[in-house]
């Protein structure tokens, strides 16, 4: 009896239409950015109907290049397997010399993005952007920056700023936090000159007056945020903190398709706008060609800012 | 509304039979994942927040405060009982629990543990709700060079956790730091003694290293051993409730523990352990009973344990006044706040009060909740010494293996743990004392860090380290550390001194 309802079960099960079990690789601890991507696309795929069961699998270390590396030789071949990247990624790539590169994966599209904010305590003499621009241009060493770890989007946004400016972007004295609030207590602390992060992390700091914003790397002024871009001050600096999600290699073009679908059904959903609120992050869906034109146009320009610091040799 | 009318007003809240629920599964699970090595309170919050997705915000924060607080508590049992520690704040613990529970006096060490985290708990989270603010700001007073500083009195101190010989016990931390330089630089990005293989670019884990040494070790040194293995444990010797002795033995390591987990945990870069490092030394020098230290003092549990569970609570200040999370658990918390809309910052407990002071409410909850749980299962727990030894090692293995693979599936993690269980072994075979290794892996990364902070700050000016009066006192009480018993062995009190410390060859 037992044998034939688990045969009837098993046969029903497989009749189903194929709506994929997907495993999702956060290439970090959690509670991270990538953990934090990977488990909002799990809760919307699943409360969407997307997906039936969705699987997150942290494997941390090194910039999610470990992650990157398990992924791209364990999971070749598999539809239902996907990993969370992003910009982060792309700089530890470069600066690990990793051997697994995203080329060696299906980026499948962006997904969101924050911009970097640029702030000083608000004890600090220094009052707008180019007061931070002058003392940096007279003695680059004086200027102590506070962010997360080195070759990260912080790292890379200060060392942009630097060479907008005219500055030796090898003499900045960026001081590297492991992320988790110890960068923004030295900056509160008055411990540094001044701080990078997204945007979203100063924000309640900003409000509350114990922090002067500075200015912000986006293209234009952001809505809701009383600081002015990089770009007003003349210096030709853009930068954006972008996640994305990734399938696994060695797939065909069909099974390419239904993932890409899959993502875009998510993507569109009103529960992944909601969560994207919720979390303060904006929507940078892009996919197809215009992805794989973007992603490149970034490696380039990461692997060209790490050289000028000085991390890639 | 006052403070105190929203404490009233948030236990009422906690205090409904569905949170009370909420408070119990939490505190279950986090003793659960607590007692598992490898697997933290970080993971099991991560894993749930989906799932609390639909719930209401409370019952879920509840539950969480319940995890995290559980998973503080349970790491102790497995440290105590089976020399395993759940969790890298539970490692102190072992040194003295584990000597107190083979002489069968491990259900007061439990009991020391369990009381001596509630009272710290409780008192912890009565700081954080009404003194917060202030404390905020003398945490963000720390710097890179204070907390050179304090690790140096941290190094200093800890010494008297070496073991018999100095010697011995300098070049088991030697070990540790030596492990510690591996993985990627985090100032300069620049990868440090990985070989180039990938799995070492993010260094040794805390956790596998005290696992692989404590468990691994251990059951390959009882296997070593074989039937010649002399030294039964007595599973319970005397009463499994603490004695009058004690209970006025314990209370005052509590308290002294409380008094310093609480302030470090609150600190962005302090972390749980060095608070229990310095309870330990503390303990260690106040005893009237220098004796029994290294051999089963009780005080050596009730400290330690007490500052762990403070420091939790203390992690809780910078989250809730500045939204900086400091633990990785600190951050899941965060991302659970936001699921709710909820931003923590410096603004929350102004524009949010009913939330934070419920939330401050199911701590108190959650605490009490853990004592009332564990303190019957004492008697239960102590059985497992009964377990035959090759069944129980067997079974330590086990859990330790599958903790490891179940934080970080990799094969490499598991040769790892693997290595340094032989490590372990050999170390144990020779009388090289186990815990300085760890020590070394904690404290050696966060000295360098800061060190290098400091000095990039000032550029490369070394007086900046004594130019802060914060820094400077804690040199200071450093140097009074290693200096005073100089002095006292020169002029003739030698003796006493070997006596009181306990660290001569």
């Amino acid at each position: 009896m037992k044998t034939f309802i688990l045969a009837g079960l098993m046969a029903g099960l497989t009749a189903l239409p194929a709506a994929a079990d997907y495993t999702i690789i956060a290439p970090a601890a959690p509670g991270g950015g990538w953990d934090q991507t990977a488990r909002t696309m799990q809760t919307v795929m699943q409360g969407e109907g997307i997906s039936p069961s969705v699987q997150v699998q942290n494997v941390p270390g090194a910039g999610g290049t470990i992650g990157l590396a398990q992924f791209a030789s364990q999971s070749a071949g598999n539809p239902d397997a996907l990993i969370v990247g992003g910009f982060v990624m792309v700089g530890a790539i470069l600066t690990n010399a990793s051997p697994v590169t995203l080329a060696d994966v299906t980026p499948i599209a962006r997904l969101t993005g924050e911009y970097e904010a640029i702030v000083v305590p608000a004890a600090s003499p220094i009052a707008d952007i180019n007061g931070l621009i002058e003392a940096l241009k007279a003695d680059p060493g004086a200027v102590s920056w506070a962010g997360g770890s080195a070759g990260g989007t912080d790292h890379i946004a200060v060392g942009l700023l630097a060479k907008a400016a005219g500055v030796d972007p090898t003499k900045i004295n960026y001081i590297a936090y492991s992320g988790g609030g110890e960068a923004l207590a030295a900056i509160l602390g008055n411990q540094v000159t001044a701080g990078v992060s997204s945007v979203g992390e100063f924000e309640e700091q900003v409000k509350a007056g114990t922090l002067r914003l500075l200015a912000v790397t986006a293209p234009e002024r952001i809505k809701g945020v009383d600081a002015p871009t990089l770009k007003e001050s003349g210096l030709d600096v853009q930068l954006q903190n972008w996640r994305m999600v990734a399938a696994a290699p060695g797939l065909t073009d069909e099974q390419k398709a239904k993932v890409s679908a899959d993502i875009e059904k998510m993507v569109k959903s009103e529960a992944w706008q909601k969560q994207l609120a919720d979390k303060g992050w904006s929507d940078t869906y892009l996919a197809g060609p215009a992805f794989q034109e973007q992603l490149a146009a970034d490696i380039a320009s990461t692997e060209a800012v790490l050289k000028a610091i000085g991390l890639v040799k | 509304m006052g403070a105190f009318e929203f404490l009233i007003q948030g236990l009422g809240t906690a205090l409904q039979p569905a949170m009370l629920l909420y408070a119990l599964i939490g505190v279950t699970l986090g003793t659960a994942v607590g007692v598992l090595p490898g697997i933290g309170p970080a993971l099991t919050v991560a894993l749930l927040l989906p799932v609390t997705y639909h719930l209401d915000p409370a019952g879920s924060l509840i539950m969480f405060c319940g995890i995290y607080y559980g998973g503080m508590y349970g790491g102790s049992t497995t440290s105590i009982l089976l020399n395993t520690p759940g969790e890298s704040s539970s490692i102190i613990t072992a040194l003295e629990g584990n000597k107190m529970a083979r002489a069968g006096r491990g259900g007061p060490a439990l009991a020391t543990a369990a009381i001596g985290s509630f009272i710290a708990g409780l008192i912890a989270t009565l700081f954080l709700a009404f003194l917060a603010p202030w404390i905020v700001k003398a945490a963000l007073a720390f710097g890179p060079r204070e907390y050179f500083a304090l690790m140096v009195l941290a190094f200093v101190t800890v010494s008297s956790a070496f073991g018999d010989s100095t010697l011995r016990g300098l070049t088991s931390l030697f070990i540790g730091l030596g492990l510690a330089c591996v993985g990627i630089d985090q100032l300069t990005g620049q990868a440090r003694m990985a070989f180039g293989v990938p799995e070492l670019l993010d260094g040794v884990e805390v956790t596998t290293l005290a696992v692989a040494m404590f468990a691994v070790g251990e059951a390959l040194a009882i296997a070593g051993l074989g039937s010649r293995a002399a030294d039964e444990v007595i599973p319970v010797k005397g009463s499994v409730w603490m004695t009058a002795k004690d209970w006025s033995r314990s209370w005052k390591p509590w308290l002294r523990g409380t008094a310093i987990g609480f302030p470090i945990g609150a600190m962005p870069a302090g972390g749980a352990e060095i608070g229990t490092f310095l309870s330990y030394a503390t303990e260690k020098r106040l005893t009237k009973h220098p004796e029994e230290f290294g051999k089963g003092a009780i005080e050596g549990v009730a400290g330690p344990e007490a500052a762990n569970n403070a420091s939790a609570a203390g992690t809780l200040v910078p989250l809730l006044t500045l939204g900086l999370p400091t633990s990785a658990t600190a951050a899941i918390m965060l991302a659970g706040f936001q699921q709710f809309g909820l931003q923590p910052g410096p603004l929350l407990f102004a524009t949010n009060p009913t939330l934070v002071w419920g939330l401050i409410a199911s701590l108190l909850i959650a605490n009490a909740m853990l004592l009332i749980l564990n303190l019957p299962l004492i008697g239960l727990w102590v059985r497992l010494l009964t377990i035959p030894r090759h069944w129980l090692y067997a079974g330590i293995l086990l859990f330790a293996t599958l903790g490891t693979i179940g934080a970080n599936p990799s094969t490499f993690e598991l040769g790892m743990l693997l290595g340094f269980g032989l490590l372990g072994y050999v170390m144990r075979l020779f009388g090289y004392p186990i815990a300085p290794v760890v020590v070394g892996l904690i404290l050696g990364p966060m000295a360098e860090q800061q060190l290098r902070r400091a000095l990039s700050i000032s550029q490369g000016d070394w007086m900046t380290l004594v130019q802060s009066p914060i820094a400077a006192i804690l040199l200071g009480i450093a140097a009074l550390a290693f200096i005073v018993p100089l002095i006292l062995r020169q002029s003739g009190k030698g003796e006493v001194l070997s006596q009181l410390a306990g660290d001569e060859d």
